[in-house]
């Protein structure tokens, strides 16, 4: 671990984040650019953030984006935390095994499958797309990941902390919402933070299953781009990279602070006799 | 220390052998498989009001399962538990009038010490102003004062179990289980706790259950004792009596120190039986009847502190004489262990209380000594 500073590590870590953050780093950089030709350098100013403020159109998408990935985000932490629960408590129930399978799946189902499957099922019902759909959409996709991280921290729940309770004679109920329910938070917080910025993020399930007048920020940019790089494009990417930044640095920073505390709260029982 | 108020402890009442007392707690014919692994086996014992009874049993020999069916997280695969008469079968956790002090503590890492004490007593819908008074009662009594309001992982291993301590005992309830309450704390802070758990147990007239593995312990503050191994009980009985009867070799050498000596009895007397042991090289009498025939192989308990040790023969070195050489001498400061080499190559341990200054002591390193002991204070064994 502690080898030091060499020159390889150096121009690894050079390269490796280079690759990574330049072309995030210039996009950030052009927002801030005097001049309407992208390309061209002509002094700081921020003016485009300003124009940002004029664009309806772009106002509208955002405006749209955020009602989605809130409403999505929350019901998706709603079902994703039932689900982790289920996985993780109620044993060998029938079914289990193809359940948690199933409820991995959308991990890594293709996107554009996920997206035409649900466009396909939506036009079957003969389902309006619009608002509703993306977010149905986005709820289905989001969730998964909900549960994922909901469960991985009950794996490590002490359980005997809820028989505690109980035996001090508090109900199941009320001590599923008085211990586990603020134990496990840090992990239903950061699932839902998660989720909120998958969703911010998504294009391609979001093209599929939109309707009229529900354009999402990620569709508008693109199709914005297709007819040529504006500065303003590059203000408004730059200030949804800053909100997905914070939304997973909040979420990891949870997640880290949770787990330092378990270890521990670990190392303490074990050191006790 | 604090001080024993009042009247000192009477400890004579003994409902276990009144018949006309009904058990408090009965646990008739319990066992509990976790698949095919037995924890615990077959397991009948009354426990009366007012008792503090005294789980006690090496790792892993089920104490921690059998109290666990008692506060209703487990349900035995077999037999029933009754409370004052009433099957506690379909009774779950939050409705048994009983507490429980979790081995691991449990405590709850998102609470404060205070709130963790108090959770008990909210959930009873207790007045505030009573919760207030009781808890910070309850934090003095385990001296958690300066530690209110701290959570559970800015505590140390000690501290976090006066917590579970505190917050099992503030609801007083009527019975308490304790899963090796004190193991983390030190010498001083253990017997003093001890002693305050005694106290509580008799102004509020608790029934405590306790698990320990520590024997002294059990001795110290139980009224019985149940000894377990591999999920069974071995012995219940008094303090007293498990160390000076005990039942079984097991028993015997699990509660303190013993010589066990290996014979063979040789003749069966009305009041007394004689045994015959190449190991003590000697004729063995002891007091106690045991049921076995004449020839049978048993085992002669005798406990440390028992054996005479003297330079000087005494009179008769036929029976219950037995002569080795000191060996090794551990100076416990107020005792000193002599480790005795007999004749037999049989090592065994005597010891005496220091009354002399050690300058003055007579026997050393490589004295040839002999050892006696009356009758009556050796036990044999069958098993
Ligand atoms: N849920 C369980 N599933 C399977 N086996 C179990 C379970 N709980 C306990 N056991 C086993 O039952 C046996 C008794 O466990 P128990 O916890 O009662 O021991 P203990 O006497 O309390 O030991 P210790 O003094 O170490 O706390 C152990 O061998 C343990 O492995
Ligand atoms: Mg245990």
């Amino acid at each position: 671990m502690n080898r030091g500073f060499t020159w390889f590590n150096g121009v690894s870590l050079v390269l490796g984040f280079g690759f990574l953050y330049l072309p995030i780093l210039l996009l950030i950089v052009y927002s801030f650019n005097e001049s309407k030709l992208v390309t061209v350098w002509a002094g700081f100013s921020t003016k485009w953030y300003g124009a940002l403020l004029e664009n309806q159109g772009l106002l509208d998408a955002a405006w749209v984006t955020f009602r989605v990935a809130f409403v999505s985000s929350t019901v998706a932490t709603i079902l994703g935390l039932v689900a982790g629960l289920m996985l993780s408590r109620f044993g060998a129930f029938r079914g289990r095994v193809l359940f948690s399978g199933m409820i991995y799946a959308p991990l890594v189902m293709p996107e554009v499958i996920t997206g035409l499957s649900l466009l396909l099922m939506f036009v079957a019902i003969s389902f309006d797309r619009g608002f509703v759909t993306v977010t149905i959409a986005h709820i289905t996709f989001s969730m998964c990941y909900v549960a994922v991280v909901v469960q991985s921290r009950l794996i490590s729940f002490d359980r005997s902390i809820e028989e505690a309770a109980m035996d001090l004679g508090c109900p199941p109920g009320r001590t599923f919402l008085l211990i586990t329910l603020p134990v496990i938070m840090p992990a239903i917080v950061s699932g839902w933070l998660l989720s909120f910025t998958l969703s911010l993020d998504d294009l391609v399930i979001a093209s599929f299953t939109t309707g009229p007048g529900a354009t999402t920020l990620p569709m508008k940019i693109y199709s914005q781009v297709r007819l040529g790089v504006t500065p303003e494009i590059n203000a408004v990417s730059t200030i949804l990279v800053g909100i997905v930044a914070v939304g997973v640095v909040i979420a990891s920073v949870l997640a880290k602070r949770d787990e330092a505390r378990r270890a521990q709260d670990e190392r303490l029982a074990a050191a006790a006799p | 220390m604090t001080e024993a108020g009042g009247a000192p402890r009477h400890k004579t009442v003994e409902p276990w052998n009144d018949p006309g007392q009904s058990p408090y707690i009965q646990i008739a014919g319990v066992s509990k498989r976790f698949g095919a692994f037995v924890a615990v086996d077959n397991v009948s014992v009354d426990i009366f009001k007012g008792e503090f009874f005294a789980l006690l049993g090496p790792s892993g020999c089920g104490k921690t399962t059998l109290l666990r069916m008692l506060a209703g997280f487990e349900e035995p695969s077999q037999g029933r538990i009754m409370l004052e008469g009433e099957d506690m079968s379909t009774v779950p956790p939050y409705q048994r009038p009983v507490n429980m002090m979790f081995q691991s503590y449990a405590l709850f890492p998102h609470m404060t010490v205070e709130s963790n004490i108090a959770f008990g007593l909210k959930q009873d819908r207790v007045p505030k102003d009573e919760i207030v008074r009781r808890v910070a009662e309850m934090i003095q009594l385990v001296q958690l004062d300066d530690f209110a309001k701290r959570k559970p992982h800015q505590l140390s291993g000690g501290q976090r179990q006066r917590v579970a301590l505190a917050r099992s005992l503030v609801k007083k309830p009527k019975m308490l289980l304790l899963d090796e309450p004190l193991g983390a704390l030190d010498k001083k802070l253990r017997e003093q706790t001890q002693f305050e758990l005694m106290n509580i147990q008799e102004e509020l007239g608790i029934t405590f259950v306790i698990v320990t593995h520590d024997q002294e312990e059990a001795m110290t503050v139980s009224s019985r004792i149940a000894v377990m191994d591999h999920g069974r009980i071995i012995q219940v009985a008094t303090p007293a009596e498990i160390y000076e009867y005990p039942n079984s070799r097991y028993v015997a050498e699990f509660i303190g120190d013993v010589n066990t000596l290996e014979g063979r009895i040789t003749q069966l007397g009305t009041d007394f039986i004689e045994i015959k042991s190449a190991q003590a090289a000697c004729r063995i009498r002891a007091g106690h009847g045991v049921e076995a025939p004449v020839g049978g192989a048993v085992w002669v308990a005798i406990r440390p502190e028992k054996l005479n040790i003297s330079v000087t023969p005494p009179d008769d070195t036929s029976v219950n004489c037995m002569r080795g050489e000191v060996w090794d001498i551990g100076y416990l400061g107020n005792l000193s262990i002599y480790h005795v080499r007999l004749e037999s190559g049989q090592m065994v341990t005597s010891c005496l209380t220091n009354q002399t200054r050690l300058v003055e002591r007579a026997i050393t390193w490589e004295d040839s000594v002999y050892l006696t002991w009356a009758p009556s204070s050796c036990v044999v064994l069958t098993g």
